[in-house]
């Protein structure tokens, strides 16, 4: 039963997710908070090893939430369904190639879908940044914050953004380095 | 034959693939254009950008597209099967030893880290689509009322999905595109 209900759910992210593998978290944070299968700290957790790991990122989190729902098949079941809808929307796309690219009314759809999706991540990066930089259960104002999460976030948003060798290099080095620093630092 | 070559060429760029996105398309290019000869630099392009604005993984989207050419509906399910192939037994593995040592305080150290990490590459990818995606004030108010809205109500993501795809043909009907 479980292996049903995790295909459809990733059959649905597979179907609405437009944008490429990031476009799924925000299906997966949902379907966390609907069904209890993961919570927020471990869906970030996945995210990361997803992008660690060869292999698409978006396939990556399917594979890992339906492995840490049902074990090895939930894996496949997970991955199956996503890509399902992607298999038959692009045989039948295949075939029309063209005229769906010059269509002015998929042009228009997608108008509208393209700011949508960057707000849904958007919005799901905001509720990861407030597991990771806020203590939870604390109303008063210092404590509240994470000091160590805050100033590693500084670090690493200049070297990926204004340091200009750095900002070519694979997301994996800065995952390993931010490994590095939780464990030296004891975060 | 041809079947099993697009599985094991697919299943070789799914390995190839780290993060996915564009570090993609040299890998591609290499694979299916200069060695396989299945389709030219444009056309893997034009692959590649229809696999961009249409629902899926952009890598799961274009090696559909890719088998299709080259041996029609099974090929696309084959070259597709291929691309994830790797993923299901990497991350299965990972997963796996990662359950058994995820008590241990090194690794909750370092995924508490990690994590920050993880927020910074987010807000990367954010900013990465946002150029091509809010070009004008629509589509900003588009983006505003979605990010608010997502964050107040725990609505399922297909909902707004359906909302901008609609919103769109009417945006583009009264002509407020571009402005």
């Amino acid at each position: 039963m479980i292996l049903l209900r995790l295909f459809w759910e990733f059959f649905k992210t597979g179907l609405f997710a437009v944008g490429g593998g990031m476009a799924t978290l925000p299906f997966l944070y949902d379907m966390g908070a609907k069904t209890g299968w993961f919570t927020e700290a471990k869906l970030a957790d996945m995210v990361a090893v997803s992008e660690s790991t060869p292999g698409p990122i978006g396939v990556n989190m399917a594979t890992y939430v339906g492995f840490e729902t049902a074990g090895v098949p939930g894996a496949a079941v997970a991955t199956l369904g996503l890509i399902c809808p992607s298999i038959v929307i692009i045989l039948l796309i295949a075939r029309v190639l063209k005229q769906f690219r010059n269509n002015p009314t998929v042009d228009a759809v997608f108008y509208g879908l393209r700011p949508c999706s960057i707000a849904l991540i958007a919005a799901a990066g905001l509720l990861v940044a407030k597991i990771t930089f806020l203590n939870p259960g604390v109303r008063t104002f210092p404590e509240l914050l994470r000091w160590k999460e805050l100033l590693l976030g500084v670090v690493l948003l200049v070297l990926t953004r204004a340091v200009s060798p750095l900002k070519k290099l694979h997301p994996i080095v800065f995952i390993a380095l931010s490994a590095l620093t939780g464990i030296v630092l004891h975060f | 034959m041809k079947l099993l070559t697009l599985f094991l060429s697919f299943a070789k760029v799914g390995v190839m693939t780290f993060g996915g996105g564009y570090a993609m398309i040299p890998i591609l290019e290499r694979e299916i254009v200069e060695k396989q000869g299945w389709a030219s630099s444009e056309e893997l392009m034009d692959y590649y950008a229809v696999g961009q604005c249409t629902p899926g993984v952009i890598a799961v989207n274009t090696a559909t597209f890719i088998g299709y050419r080259v041996a029609g509906n099974a090929g696309g399910v084959a070259a597709t099967l291929g691309v994830v192939f790797p993923s299901l037994v990497i991350i299965t593995l990972i997963a796996g030893i990662l359950t058994n040592f995820a008590d241990l305080p090194a690794v909750k150290s370092a995924f508490a880290a990690i994590r920050v990490c993880v927020c910074v590459l987010i807000f990367n990818a954010v900013l990465k689509l946002w150029k091509g995606a809010v070009k004008d004030k629509a589509a900003l108010i588009l983006f505003l009322l979605v990010f608010v809205l997502s964050l107040l109500f725990s609505v399922s993501p297909v909902v707004f999905v359906l909302l901008c795809g609609a919103a769109g043909i009417v945006l583009t009907r009264m002509g407020v595109r571009g402005k």
